[in-house]
């Protein structure tokens, strides 16, 4: 392991019951990267996410963080360096700000000017007293993103953070973890959306059954693949 | 009746009441919040226990608390039998299940997912709890105002366990029994609507102090 990787994983095996659901043999994601993991839905690609940030417990093989592997329960120092943006993000029923600064609350830093400023970083400052109940879906997953955001983590896990959104908030989203990522902070995306990972993605990889079919620079992934699956999948033909 | 004697009455009340409801609360939400958050060996038998004693008949209470506080009985050396004591312990124990399986149930509507969410910003294991506990605020009070329905309104232990003794152990239940008995109808019904007003300001209370911790 260089001293560059923030994550390292190897062997790691995920089963429910007999069904194996990830099956990666050893990969690295380096510090600073926006590695983008594409795939079908069903490929295992939330599980790979809880994995990383040790919110399920690996059936086989082990994970590191800045080499420490990881184990359960996870130490709450790593647990707080991982931020992870769900794909169904769940809100405290209190208000925009206080479900931002929770975070900050936990880790026994509040600070009621980051908020407002991470707030205004995901264009929903103008809702900061609002409750989330009158939230629309896009200004909802932007608030997942600003309550990521706020502690200012190593590593930002997204899961599918843009499904189902209008272009509109796709595109905020993009900018704001695009920005994020040139501002150094590590991002570990999954989507099935081809077009957004080749837009974010400085490395890449595609995940087919539970098992990373080829990983690579995201030049290298996109323009040249060397697997046929992932030539086929990037040109929308069924490879599942 | 003369008005020293209702306000006695009405004190006794309260006092009763409300320690029964402080016993069966600080008792009944922190068991409740372990059973409706953890998973343990047990925890099937404990929650079907907790949902029969949701149901206890009043009776059947006082009716052991009664012999437990008799002179023959394990605790008659405390001599609570006919004491305002004694019909507190009898209220809480009757109130407890309803103060812990309200808020098991409160605690086990938080979304997993949400919980999960929770758990992935790096909460210790308290801060989890707090959390769970606050986001189950609605259901807690509804918990609260279930015992404190269930203890406001009981005759049957205090009547058995208290004797409702003329200044000493009558409460405002026992009184309207008492006062009907005798064929007092108009002055059972003024006591009954005293019992309602408590009962309005005690529900009014928690509604307004539970909405002000949700803002």
């Amino acid at each position: 392991m260089t001293p560059n990787n923030i994550f390292k994983i190897e062997n790691l095996e995920k089963k429910y019951g007999e069904r194996k659901v990830v099956d990666i043999k050893n990969i690295y994601v380096n510090n600073g990267d926006f590695f983008v993991i594409v795939g079908p839905s069903g490929a295992g690609k939330s599980t790979f996410l809880r994995l990383l940030k040790y919110l399920e417990e690996p059936t086989n093989g082990d994970i590191y963080f800045e080499g420490k592997k990881l184990s359960n329960p996870l130490d709450v120092n790593i647990q707080r360096n991982i931020s992870m943006v769900f794909q169904r993000p769940e809100f405290l029923k209190r208000s925009v700000f206080e479900n931002v600064e929770f975070p900050l609350w936990i880790r026994g830093k509040k600070d009621n000017e980051k908020v407002e400023k991470v707030l205004g970083q995901v264009d929903i400052g103008n809702l900061i007293r609002e409750k989330t109940s009158s939230l629309s879906g896009g200004e909802l997953q932007r608030l997942a993103l600003a309550r990521a955001m706020v502690v200012d983590p190593k590593v930002l896990l997204l899961d599918e953070p843009t499904a189902n959104l209008d272009p509109y908030n796709v595109e905020l989203i993009e900018k704001i973890v695009l920005n994020l990522n040139k501002a150094g902070k590590t991002i570990v995306m999954v989507t099935h959306n081809v077009f957004q990972a080749k837009r974010l993605a400085s490395s890449a990889g595609l995940l087919l059954n539970g098992k990373l079919v080829e990983v690579g620079s995201a030049d290298t992934f996109f323009n040249t693949p060397k697997d046929a699956r992932v030539k086929d999948f990037l040109e929308g033909r069924m490879v599942y | 009746m003369v008005n020293n004697e209702l306000l006695e009455i009405i004190f006794l009340t309260l006092r009763v009441s409300g320690s029964a409801l402080a016993i069966a609360c600080v008792l009944g939400i922190p068991f409740g919040l372990i059973l409706g958050s953890e998973e343990f060996r047990g925890k099937k038998i404990i929650q079907l226990l907790i949902s029969t004693g949701m149901g206890l008949p009043p009776v059947v209470v006082g009716l052991v608390v009664y012999l437990l506080l008799s002179n023959q009985g394990p605790l008659g050396t405390i001599n609570w039998l006919f004491s305002p004591s004694g019909m507190i312990l009898s209220q809480s124990i009757l109130a407890f299940p309803l103060a812990a399986g309200f808020t098991s149930s409160a605690i086990a509507a938080v979304s997993p997912k949400l919980i999960i969410q929770i758990r992935s910003m790096g909460t210790t294991s308290w801060q989890e709890k707090i959390t769970i506990f606050s986001q189950a605020r609605n259901g807690i009070i509804a918990a609260v105002l279930a015992a404190f329905g269930r203890i406001i309104s009981e005759v049957g232990a205090v009547m058995l366990v208290g004797g409702n003794i003329e200044g000493h152990t009558r409460v405002l239940s026992t009184a309207i029994v008492l006062e009907t008995r005798q064929g007092k109808f108009a002055f059972a019904l003024s006591l009954g609507f005293v019992l309602l007003g408590i009962a309005l300001l005690a529900n009014s209370l928690t509604y307004y102090f539970g909405g002000q911790w949700e803002k």
